[in-house]
């Protein structure tokens, strides 16, 4: 049988305590043990960003560490970002107002790589945001709409109102009679 | 009729879930004593199986059954045609579907051999290496040009032919047209495959309750319906039965209504026979080598025209990559046939093709579904023409199109949904005129030289399209006022990041006048509605919504009747408002509808003959045709003449998709599909090699377009309402991605106008370019007009 190792991490301020196989992915850890299904896996190689968590501060693959590398780190998943129930963190409803997300999928995984960055970084112009999503996939929105998201989440969490960045539609109808 | 809420960008009742990880998934179902699945996949692209040895798969801890074809007895069986050939006269069709497990013989790498059930994946997959398939490896037909020669390989020994159809459409007479031109251009046009990539792979769950008698699966499908209805027949069960529930699907583009891949056949006969819930969750390796594709054909085309440019006739003769197997019909080359004509008026079309098998990957629709093959085809015609004829490209579109007083208008050809492939309407040269003034058309010659005498090279391109969206046969929904004076709606297609629940809850909430996030939609769950087919060919909007609209109507209506009886005056007098049915000349005289959904509802009396208790009513919507829009794209890109790297640094949408239901999400359809029509321009090519291996199976080397390659795309909208439906609507979910091969190649010729180099396919790459570049020689300088400057 494979060697099973005791691991200790915290997630979400959350304690556990567990026996994992050496070989088990972070990200399945995360999923199939605990149930934390909000971290999802695109692609188990480290390209499409899907499964990024936050491992001590640092956006991190969850693919592509052990669950056992995690031992005594404390961990934030898509699930510890809203402060209540009820609420959302000002990056979630920035997605929602700029359209952000279409099919959700890779959500999470821009999400927790956008919150170190704009800890790091809370003034980000449109290009060092293009390049902080650039390890993210997205075959759904074309990405300008998460640009916008993170422009308005980095003005409102500088405690801006957003006005400064437009989530208006960009194409204007032009109604045309019926023939 | 913008509303209060339809026409209105709404933000999504979807999102909170989303965004907060609550969302379900298929592979984050997690049952009780649940069992898991990898498959032995073929190594080779064709071979014959001599033998199989799972003995000691069968010994390894914690396999808990292997299953070879052999196992299955009568389970075993090909999958079903789903789109038959339609009526064309002299229509060739052979039929050749897809096994659930390879039984003698392998047609593609990826095909699946062994499926092993254990107690985890990891070990399921440790498994795998314990089976030997013994293979004798055969000669591969690994391209489609080869499939036809003499000495082919044949892939399917039934049929004794590598065809799987032949096809020709004709209205007028093309030679004859040929004889009057004054220009006629021909060349051959590859278009080559490219993968979905939804970033969520495929994934299936299922648990059989022996006691309840009932069959639960979960699908990433965009057909939980037809799925069901498929399903229930194999296992031998009632549709009553089983539900199938696709819940939030991570991306669909078209392979996640391919049916019945072998995993959905499979794991829930699994589940049966094991008495257990057992899941399969794609890799993306499988994803790979194991999720349908498209995209491969070869078009040799010509076209004339008159000395004005005006074209006379068409003739295009292509050749179909279908794959290994073609239980998709022929959808994707119909497509292609059809969506050639484009938004003009072509009077003569002489159209053939082929369609083949090969060892690749099964074929069936991905967003676009053929269409950008046929646009392609079209668009760079005329701008070859353009150039003989000595008109701008932008020129030779106007004085083709379909002029306005033309609609309904009538192709003379058939469709993919086997009717006439008539235009419903249209207005197509104000959307042309509008994306030359955004992509700044006029003043681009000398944007162009300004950027030249800084050593950069741009170039400018601008096509047309049309999108055949929302098709039949039907969808249906119910709408149910509950007495805590939400509104429930249930329809049958699936959802896959379209927004369905906040555009359908528009609809509702516009009718019924209640507020759109007291509307809860659902969908894909087929317990809670019962018909359906699916999402696919820009349909889920203009047909469910169609229907959703028709329902809530309905429920409309019942609410004024209700509400009339308990206010006792005429329904005349009845108005609703924020929730509450009130009398018009005394608005506080009234009622909430949650109040009214109890009152329809009572314990004693209450439903009279020939009515029903409760606010809810259901309808369906069924076009005779579907409606066709479209729109114009314009691009500006920009070469590095050493790298051959090519940017996009502006891009124009102009597009007519009737009209808008929620602009904000029209806009995300439409910027989507832009990036993956990028990407199948410039970054994405599935690379086969001779012996049928795909060579790029992986994000690493399969290369979608990141945040630094898509433009912020400059869009308006048109709104040229649909006559077939109530609300006006067309479909826009494929619109983005059609002509973008098209545009950017017409660029790319303009950006390198002082090279002889023609764009003859799609998709290229930096590497393909820069070969390009060193073999092409340089014009003459007085050859090298830009087309903007000729014919502005």
């Amino acid at each position: 049988m494979p060697s099973s190792v005791p691991i200790s991490v915290s997630i979400n301020g959350q304690p556990y305590a567990r026996e994992v196989e050496a070989r088990l992915l972070l990200s399945d850890f995360l999923r199939h043990e605990l149930g934390l299904t909000g971290t999802h896996v695109g692609c188990e190689h480290g390209v499409c960003g899907a499964c990024t968590v936050l491992m001590d501060g640092q956006a991190v693959r969850s693919c592509l560490v052990f669950a056992a590398q995690a031992d005594g780190a404390e961990l934030r998943t898509v699930e510890g970002l809203a402060p209540a129930e009820d609420q959302l963190h000002p990056i979630q409803t920035a997605f929602r107002d700029a359209h952000g997300l279409q099919c959700g999928f890779c959500t999470p995984g821009i999400l927790m790589t956008m919150i170190p960055f704009l800890e790091e970084n809370p003034h980000p112009t449109e290009d060092e945001v293009r390049l902080a999503i650039s390890g993210n996939l997205c075959r759904c929105t074309g990405y300008a709409n998460i640009v916008r998201a993170v422009m308005l989440a980095a003005e409102r969490m500088r405690g801006g109102p957003g006005d400064d960045v437009s989530i208006e539609p960009r194409g204007v109808p032009h109604p045309v009679e019926a023939h | 009729m913008s509303g209060r809420y339809v026409g209105q960008s709404v933000s999504r009742n979807e999102d909170a879930r989303l965004l907060t990880g609550h969302a379900l998934f298929v592979d984050d179902v997690r049952l009780e004593g649940m069992l898991h699945v990898a498959f032995v996949r073929s190594d080779h692209a064709h071979a014959t199986i001599n033998s199989i040895d799972v003995s000691a798969a069968l010994e390894r801890p914690g396999v808990v059954a292997v299953y070879t074809a052999e196992d299955l007895g009568d389970y075993w069986r090909p999958g079903p045609l789903l789109v038959p050939p339609p009526p064309i006269e002299g229509i060739v069709f052979n039929q050749a579907t897809q096994v659930p497990l390879a039984k003698d013989r392998v047609r593609h790498a990826g095909e699946p051999i062994v499926m092993v059930v254990a107690e985890s994946r990891y070990i399921a997959e440790d498994a795998l290496a314990d089976i030997f398939v013994d293979a004798e490896p055969l000669d591969v037909v690994a391209d489609l040009e080869a499939a036809l020669a003499p000495d082919a390989p044949i892939i399917h020994p039934q049929l004794g032919t590598n065809l799987a159809a032949h096809v020709v459409q004709r209205h007028g007479d093309y030679a004859s047209a040929k004889e009057k031109a004054a220009v006629v251009v021909s060349r051959r046009f590859h278009y080559d495959r490219g993968a979905s990539a939804a970033i969520e792979n495929r994934a299936v769950a299922a648990r059989w309750d022996a006691q309840a008698q009932e069959m639960t699966i979960w699908d990433t499908t965009q057909a939980p319906i037809p799925i069901r209805n498929g399903l229930a027949a194999m296992l031998g069960l009632m549709q009553s039965q089983v539900r199938v529930v696709a819940p939030f699907v991570g991306g669909g583009f078209g392979p996640k209504i391919m049916m019945f891949y072998p995993e959905e056949v499979l794991v829930p006969w699994a589940a049966m026979k094991l008495g257990r819930p057992v899941k399969w969750a794609e890799d993306r390796q499988e994803n790979f080598y194991a999720t349908t594709q498209e995209r491969g054909q070869v078009h040799d085309a010509e076209m004339a025209v008159d000395a004005d440019g005006r074209i006379l006739g068409v003739r295009d003769t292509f050749l179909h990559d279908t794959g290994a197997y073609d239980p998709y019909g022929l959808t994707v080359p119909i497509n292609s046939q059809c969506t050639l004509l484009g938004p003009y008026d072509v009077p003569n079309y002489d159209a053939e093709f082929r369609a083949v098998f090969t060892n690749r990957i099964t074929v069936t629709p991905v967003r676009g579904a053929g269409r950008q093959h046929g646009v392609f085809v079209m668009e760079r015609l005329l701008d070859l023409a353009a150039r003989e004829v000595g008109i701008s490209v932008a020129e030779i579109r106007r004085r083709n199109y379909i002029v306005q007083d033309d609609f309904p208008h009538d192709h003379k050809i058939l469709f993919q949904d086997f009717q006439p492939l008539v235009y419903d309407s249209g207005n197509y040269r104000p959307a042309l005129e509008t994306a030359l003034e955004l992509i700044r058309w006029d003043g681009f010659a000398e944007e162009k030289r300004a950027a030249a005498a800084e050593g950069r090279r741009l170039g400018i391109g601008v096509v047309s399209y049309v999108e055949g969206t929302g098709i039949g046969p039907y969808e249906g929904a119910r709408v149910t006022i509950e007495p805590n004076g939400r509104v429930r709606v249930a329809t049958g297609l699936g959802t896959q990041g379209q927004g369905h629940y906040t555009a359908f809850a528009q609809i509702v909430a516009e009718a019924l006048d209640v507020d759109v996030e007291s509307v809860n939609v659902v969908t894909g769950d087929t317990r809670e509605f019962n018909w359906g087919t699916g999402t696919f060919a820009s349909r889920g909007a203009v047909v469910a919504g169609s229907a959703c609209h028709a329902a809530a109507v309905k429920v409309r209506e019942k609410v004024i009747e209700v509400s009339a009886r308990v206010l006792n005056v005429n329904e005349g007098e009845i108005e609703l408002s924020n929730g509450t049915a009130r009398v018009r000349s005394e608005p506080e005289r009234s009622i909430t509808l949650g109040e009214l959904a109890l009152r329809a509802n009572p314990l004693r009396g209450g439903v009279t003959p020939g009515s029903e208790p409760g606010l809810e009513c259901t309808a369906y919507f069924g076009p005779d045709r579907g409606s066709t829009a479209s729109g114009v794209h314009a691009v500006v890109v920009e070469v590095d003449e050493e790298t051959a790297m090519a940017k996009f640094l502006r891009y124009v949408v102009v597009h007519d998709c009737g009209k808008l239901i929620n602009p904000m999400l029209v806009e995300g359809q439409v910027q989507g599909g832009v990036a993956q029509g990028i990407g199948n321009a410039w970054f994405e090519k599935l690379v086969y090699d001779d012996n049928g291996q795909l060579m790029n199976a992986s994000f690493a080397d399969y290369l979608l377009p990141t945040s630094l390659d898509v433009p912020d795309v400059a869009m308006s909208h048109r709104e040229t309402p649909a006559p077939m439906n109530t609300l006006g609507l067309k479909g826009v979910g494929e619109a983005g991605c059609i002509p973008t091969g098209a545009a950017f190649a017409q660029a790319l010729e303009d950006a390198l106008s002082d090279y002889e180099i023609e764009v003859t396919e799609i998709p290229l790459s930096p590497n393909q370019l820069f070969e390009m570049l060193r073999a092409a020689p340089r014009r003459a300088a007085s050859e090298n007009t830009v087309a903007t400057e000729a014919f502005a």
